[in-house]
């Protein structure tokens, strides 16, 4: 029963994928290529280059990509549904304490411990986006000779904009798209 | 009734818009919600947000799809929490299911590859943006130890490349041990 041997190998996915992101990568791998080799290698690593094209979380992505790949739109929904009921559970529970307990002393002495690493967090997360819009993927020692120039330029000028006049993120994102769109098929 | 069903509404068609745009990793979420929960919707404040990220990183799963949960029992109970996933895996669970169709023609599109290539600059604008004005509150708070968790925490991920996981439990555990020392001086104090 395809359905729900996908049902099953995405629900372990969902489970054990802690930490977010690429922290699910070697779990997808190990399911849908070694286990049940529903994707080759290559197909494996053209989808992880389409999740980075495309919005939402790469376990989600994933599991559309195989499910409908194996069975259709039908395994496409099965799947999907299956990564995301490990979080629905536990999450839901997690949301139930957190409103209950949170005025509690020693639950709001963790979260203040919690805030300022999570700040941490994001930070780092910014860094190596960072890093890799300026000098790409191939692992380049950061410096100024090698930097991508219409990729300083787009990002120090959207900066400007969002600190000055604080408007929609997604506008923003969404005008460096179409700019870089014009400016990189121009060159 | 009527009341409910514009509020669900409302938590599905924003989960949706938000997931349509998180380009690039869980962590784009955080801008985007800050933007429209925390400043336009006021539903939440910055430091609820915070603790709701600290949660869905700490939980099995993706970020944004706990993030959204978490956000949407916060707003409209369990039923809530149903609606706001459901709004943030359609999106990729669309765009997917119609790119596999044909996935290597939309892999090689010169204009989607320049378009990506700009929209990366500005996500990382997004990200930036947000950290400095995170990072500033902060460092308002003038509190020492926030700061040295934070600094520390930073140096740990991205330097060490500890398992957040672990990052996450020991500054929990500070923060848990800061209130109970300065419970018992303060006890102290009162029965000397």
């Amino acid at each position: 029963m395809i359905y729900l041997k996908l049902f099953w190998s995405f629900f372990q996915i969902g489970l054990f994928s802690i930490g977010g992101g690429y922290a699910a990568l070697p779990l997808i791998q190990n399911q849908v290529v070694d286990l049940h080799k529903w994707l080759t290698m290559t197909e494996f690593t053209d989808l992880i280059t389409i999740s980075q094209m495309t919005p939402g979380p790469i376990a989600i992505n994933s599991s559309t990509f195989v499910g409908t790949r194996i069975a259709g739109p039908i395994g496409a929904l099965i799947s999907t549904f299956g990564c995301i009921l490990p979080s629905c559970i536990i999450v839901s529970f997690l949301a139930f304490l957190y409103y209950k307990y949170k005025n509690l002393k020693a639950i709001q002495g963790a979260l203040e411990g919690l805030r300022p690493a999570v700040v941490a967090l994001i930070a780092s997360a910014g860094l190596s986006i960072l890093i890799t819009a300026f000098w790409g993927e191939n692992n380049v020692i950061p410096n100024f000779k090698d930097i991508n120039y219409i990729s300083f330029l787009l990002f120090s000028a959207s900066l400007i904009i969002l600190r000055k006049f604080k408007p929609n993120p997604i506008y923003v994102m969404a005008g460096s798209g179409i700019i870089g769109m014009i400016v990189y098929l121009i060159k | 009734m009527n009341k409910n069903l514009k509020l669900y509404l409302k938590l599905f068609t924003s989960t949706f818009y938000l997931s349509a745009f998180t380009f690039g990793g869980g962590y784009v979420i955080v801008p985007l919600m800050k933007k429209k929960f925390v400043d336009n919707l006021k539903w939440i404040e910055e430091n609820e947000m915070l603790d709701l990220i600290a949660i869905s990183q700490s939980a099995p799963g993706p970020i944004a799809v706990n993030a959204s949960i978490l956000l949407g029992y916060r707003i409209a109970g369990f039923t809530g929490g149903l609606i706001s996933v459901l709004g943030t895996v359609l999106p990729p669970l669309i765009i997917l299911s119609v790119i596999s169709l044909f996935y290597t023609a939309f892999r090689d599109n010169e204009v989607v590859n320049a378009a990506l290539k700009g929209m990366q600059a500005g996500v990382t604008a997004v990200i930036v943006d947000v950290v400095i004005s995170m990072a500033s509150n902060v460092f308002k708070e003038k509190k020492i130890l926030s700061v040295i968790i934070m600094i520390g925490s930073f140096m740990a991920t991205y330097f060490l490349k500890i398992n957040v996981i672990y990052i996450i439990f020991i500054c929990g555990i500070i923060g848990v041990l800061t209130v109970y020392y300065r419970n018992k001086g303060k006890q102290e104090e009162k029965n000397p």
